[in-house]
Parts: structure tokens; C-alpha cells; sequence
């Protein structure tokens, strides 16, 4: 498998004043993991529990206090700063903070303006980023007249445009409605089939957590535990000690038990959940 | 009243005038312009009036949507024509009643700087009715080029432009949802003196700069993660492209400026 990027040790601490003493605090704590190719990995925490700033050391707007950042198995320096930000693409979590064009088309140009990409490929790749986000439809709208939804998958198409071998998101869906949050997830998960992208998802929603291969839990800048969903999952407690709900299917599942039902194996889906209910007497 | 005012405003269509290139659209205008001022006799006003109708009549804009949509304007126009009528005293009079006088200068005056000031705003109102403010960035860019080279921030300036913009309908809502935010605790801005109201402005400000700010900041780290670097070895998306029709624009523009000089005195 190759390495897309990977964190060794890294700290990261920034300096607040509180009135004359300066005090340090560590938003990143001896963090370590490695992203291989075609895996979607998920970072979950609390608030303040360090994943946005894990995000902004992969892109690059922060550089880690110790330790190292590595990106296509070259540290992040600012000598290949530009160049590694042109072969990864992040969508940030508000949609209308990020919409620079004025219109879907030219949004979806502007990383490709940036980095002095021919007239004719440009065209070309364009309709092509939009026509994977199913956005084709809408080439000339403006932003204003765009859902929430809409516009994160303008903004992913600004990403793919670039042809990115990872795509990073920022809390992406944070700030949608269900639905808008269900378009995306369906266009990331087809783009993942489809062209076998890297993703990296950093949110608080266990529910997007489901899709991934692995999750990353952080708290108060630590990584706190790392594997596959189910494996996650199993520690439910630990996680809703740190402040993070579980699955709806998972606490029904857990409730039940609690309540002297029971049920054999566990739920990560609402479906998984149904299928063993309503199969329960027979299985007496 | 605002939905109808029609400055600044950009109506979409398929007209020979909306298919022009920004560039000859601006250049046209900016000499247009100039032009205008050769005009000083009854001839070369009527010219100036004819081509303007003319240049209407190709963008297929409705006359009666422009009346309405300048109203505010040909108030100000027939103001100006009421001034020269009662303060310029040359010439014959030509009407007397108690203290007001009107001499022949007044109204020759007074007529003419109206179709003159009526004719710029009809033409420039065509320019923005019938280019998109994106065109009219990115015409101006191209047009300001030369400009580079006395250190002049053009690739810049063109991307503030088209930037606020775009934020323009964004800061619109916002500032909505902010009204009706106070409003619902308690602020009144239709009632009270100027004062008072201009005090229950404030709490709306406030917000609305703080989170333009907000904006701004993630909008700025947003660009520099796409590789924003300035201007420098950027390509462009957009691309303009000079016609004949354009080229075409520019020499109506000599033969008008030939009319004129014609008919003047």
C-alpha cells in the first residue's frame, strides 16, 4: 500500500496572553498516523479536541512545533508548500466562505487559474468535475441561488478539478441540512468507487464516521484511539465520555441490552438494527 | 421603488448589444462619452438623441421599462432644465409673468444640457443593463493591462471587483437576518427621531462588520489552500473574444464623431 501522508509526533502549541504570563497551550500532542492510498479515513473529537488544526497542518497553513508532517512521502516544507497543495483539495465547512467565483463555472476554475492550467484543459476539466458532482446543470448560476449541498459540491468539483490524489473535509457537512449532508456523502462515496480518491473527513457526525475505513478519535490534542468503525464502536462509553453521540441504531441497540433484551451481536445501521428485531423470536 | 430602479442593473437577453465584447462595449462608451460634448447645436443634439434611441432599439430594451426604471433620474434632469430656465438671463424673453422670466437662451440652455446629461445616462444604463458586472471585470482588466506597467494593481483590482460582487446578494441576506433578529428583540428603526434611529442602526452594524470580517478570513485562507499565489502565472478562464461586430462598434463610433463634427457649429 502506499503512503499518502502521515503525522510523526507531531505537537503543535500556540501561545495565548493572559494578562502577563504567556502559557502554551497544546492543541496537537504527540500525534502519529499514516493515510494510505484509496482509504478513507475519519477524524472524529469533541470541540477543541485538535482535529481542525491536524487538518491545517496537512494543508499546510500551520507547520507543527516538533515532529513531522509528510505528504506524498516528502516532509511539508515551505519549499514544496504550493506544489503539494496542488495535488490535494479540501472543502472547508462553510459553503459560502469558500465560493471565490461568481459564478459555479468560474468557482470551480479558480484553483485551476491558480495554478496556470491551459485555457482548452481547463474547459475540459471543469465540465468534467462537474459532471462527477452532478452539478452540470448549473454551470452559469450564481452562489446565491445554490443550496447549501449544492455549493459543497460545487466545491468539491473545484477540488477534483485539480485532479487531487486526497481530498480533505473540513467539517463539510456540518452546517447543512439533512439532505444537503446526504448529497455530499453520496458524491464522496461515488467518487471513492469511481476514481478511488483518498479521503480524509474530519467531523463530530458518527453517523459519517460509518462510511469510513478507519477512524481517528482525538481528544485534548491526543490521538485517543484508532481502527475501523466497529472496532470503535465496541468502546461506546469512551466515546460518550468524551463528548461524542453515538449512532442512533447503536444507542437503541445499547438501551435495549440495558433493559434485559437480548440481542446477539452489534448495530452500526439503522437496517442492521431492524433486520436482527424483527427476526428476534425466531431466533429463540 | 428599488425593485424598479434599473442603475447598475444587468437584464440578461440575446440582443446583438448583449453579444458584443465588454471591451468595445466600455471603449465605445468612454469615447461615447467625450463625444457628447462636441454636440452644440440643434443638428448634432438631434443627432446624439437619434443614435442613442438607436442603440435602444438594438438592445431590444422595452422604453416604457427605462422611463420607469429612471425615474428618479429624469427628476433630476427636469431639475436641471428648471434651473437654466429661471437663472440664465441672455438673449430675447420670451415669456413674462410677475417676477419669473424666461429668455430664449435659458430654454436653448437649459434643453440642451438636459438631452445632454439624458443621453449619458441612457448610454451608460445600456452598458450595465446589457453586460454582466463579470464581463464589465474582466473587460476592464484586460482594458487597464497596459496600465501594469506603471505599477498599477490591475489583476488586483479586478478581483476585489469581482469578489464583492459576488459577496454583494451574501451580505444582503445577512443583513436581513440580522433586521429581524433585533427586531424580534425589540429594536425599532421606523419610529423616533433621526437620532434615535440612526442609534438603532448601530446594533446592526455591528454584526454585520464582525461577520464580513469572519468572511473575509476564511474567504482569504479558502484561496490560498487553492493555490492562490497573486496574479503572477495565473491563466484565465474566462476568455474574451473580438469580433467583427466589435471592430464594427468602433468605426460606428468614428462616423458618428464625422456626423457630428459635420452638423456642429
Amino acid at each position: 500500500m502506499k503512503e499518502i501522508a502521515s503525522m510523526h509526533h507531531v505537537t503543535f502549541s500556540y501561545d495565548t496572553e493572559e494578562e502577563s504570563s504567556q502559557i502554551q497551550i497544546k492543541a496537537l500532542d504527540d500525534v502519529s498516523f499514516t493515510l494510505y492510498e484509496g482509504e478513507w479515513l475519519a477524524v472524529v473529537g469533541h470541540n477543541g479536541s485538535g482535529k481542525s488544526t491536524l487538518a491545517k497542518l496537512l494543508i499546510g497553513l500551520l507547520f507543527p512545533s516538533t515532529g513531522e508532517v509528510n505528504l506524498f512521502l516528502e516532509p511539508l516544507s515551505d519549499a514544496n508548500l504550493w506544489e503539494t497543495r496542488s495535488r490535494m483539495g479540501i472543502v472547508f465547512q462553510n459553503p459560502d466562505n469558500q465560493f471565490v467565483g461568481s459564478t459555479v463555472q468560474d468557482d470551480v476554475a479558480f484553483a485551476l487559474e491558480n495554478n496556470g492550467v491551459p485555457h482548452e484543459m481547463m474547459v475540459k476539466r471543469v465540465r468534467e468535475a462537474l459532471e462527477q458532482v452532478k452539478m452540470s446543470g448549473y454551470v452559469n448560476h450564481e452562489p446565491h441561488h445554490l443550496s447549501g449541498g449544492q455549493k459543497q459540491r460545487v466545491a468539491i468539483a473545484g477540488a477534483l478539478a485539480l485532479q487531487p490524489e486526497l481530498l480533505i473535509l473540513d467539517e463539510a457537512t456540518s452546517m447543512l441540512d439533512p439532505q444537503g449532508r446526504e448529497e455530499v456523502i453520496e458524491i464522496v462515496k461515488k467518487l471513492r468507487g469511481e476514481i478511488g480518491l483518498t479521503v480524509v473527513s474530519i467531523t463530530h457526525d458518527l453517523e459519517e464516521v460509518l462510511l469510513a475505513d478507519r477512524v481517528l478519535v482525538m481528544n485534548e490534542g491526543k490521538v485517543l484511539m484508532m481502527g475501523t468503525p466497529q472496532e470503535i464502536f465496541q468502546k461506546g462509553k469512551e466515546l460518550e465520555s468524551i463528548g461524542l453521540d453515538l449512532p442512533f441504531a447503536l444507542r437503541v441497540s445499547e438501551l435495549l441490552r440495558e433493559s434485559g433484551v437480548e440481542l446477539q451481536g452489534n448495530h452500526m445501521t439503522e437496517e442492521e438494527l431492524v433486520n436482527e428485531l424483527w427476526t428476534f423470536h425466531f431466533s429463540k | 421603488m428599488l425593485e424598479k430602479m434599473i442603475i447598475g442593473r444587468y437584464i440578461p437577453g440575446t440582443s446583438i448589444v448583449h453579444r458584443l465584447d465588454p471591451r468595445s462595449k466600455l471603449l465605445f462608451v468612454f469615447l461615447f462619452i467625450i463625444a457628447v460634448f462636441l454636440a452644440n447645436n440643434v443638428a448634432s443634439y438631434a443627432v446624439l438623441l437619434g443614435f442613442t434611441v438607436f442603440v435602444i432599439a438594438l438592445a431590444r430594451i422595452k422604453p416604457y421599462f427605462l422611463v420607469n426604471g429612471l425615474k428618479p433620474v429624469l427628476f433630476l434632469i427636469i431639475f436641471t432644465l428648471l434651473l437654466h430656465l429661471f437663472f440664465t438671463r441672455e438673449g430675447v424673453i420670451l415669456f413674462e409673468w410677475k417676477f419669473i422670466k424666461i429668455y430664449e437662451e435659458g430654454l436653448r440652455m437649459g434643453i440642451f444640457i438636459s438631452i445632454r446629461f439624458l443621453v449619458l445616462v441612457l448610454i451608460t444604463t445600456v452598458l450595465t443593463l446589457t453586460t454582466s458586472p463579470i464581463s464589465i471585470t474582466d473587460g476592464l482588466e484586460t482594458l487597464l493591462n497596459p496600465f501594469k506597467k506603471l505599477k498599477l494593481p490591475v489583476h488586483e483590482l479586478a478581483l476585489m471587483m469581482s469578489i464583492s460582487l459576488r459577496f454583494i446578494p451574501t451580505l444582503m441576506d445577512e443583513t436581513d437576518k440580522i433586521l429581524k433578529a433585533q427586531l424580534a428583540r425589540g429594536s425599532d428603526l421606523s419610529t423616533g427621531s433621526i437620532k434615535e434611529r440612526i442609534q438603532a442602526v448601530i446594533p446592526l452594524l455591528v454584526p454585520l462588520f464582525v461577520s464580513a470580517f469572519k468572511r473575509a478570513e476564511d474567504l482569504a485562507v479558502a484561496m490560498e489552500v487553492r493555490g492562490y499565489r497573486g496574479g503572477e502565472g495565473r491563466t484565465r478562464f474566462r476568455q474574451l473574444s473580438w469580433q467583427k461586430k466589435d471592430t464594427a462598434v468602433l468605426i460606428t463610433f468614428i462616423v458618428l464623431v464625422a456626423v457630428l463634427a459635420w452638423v456642429r457649429k
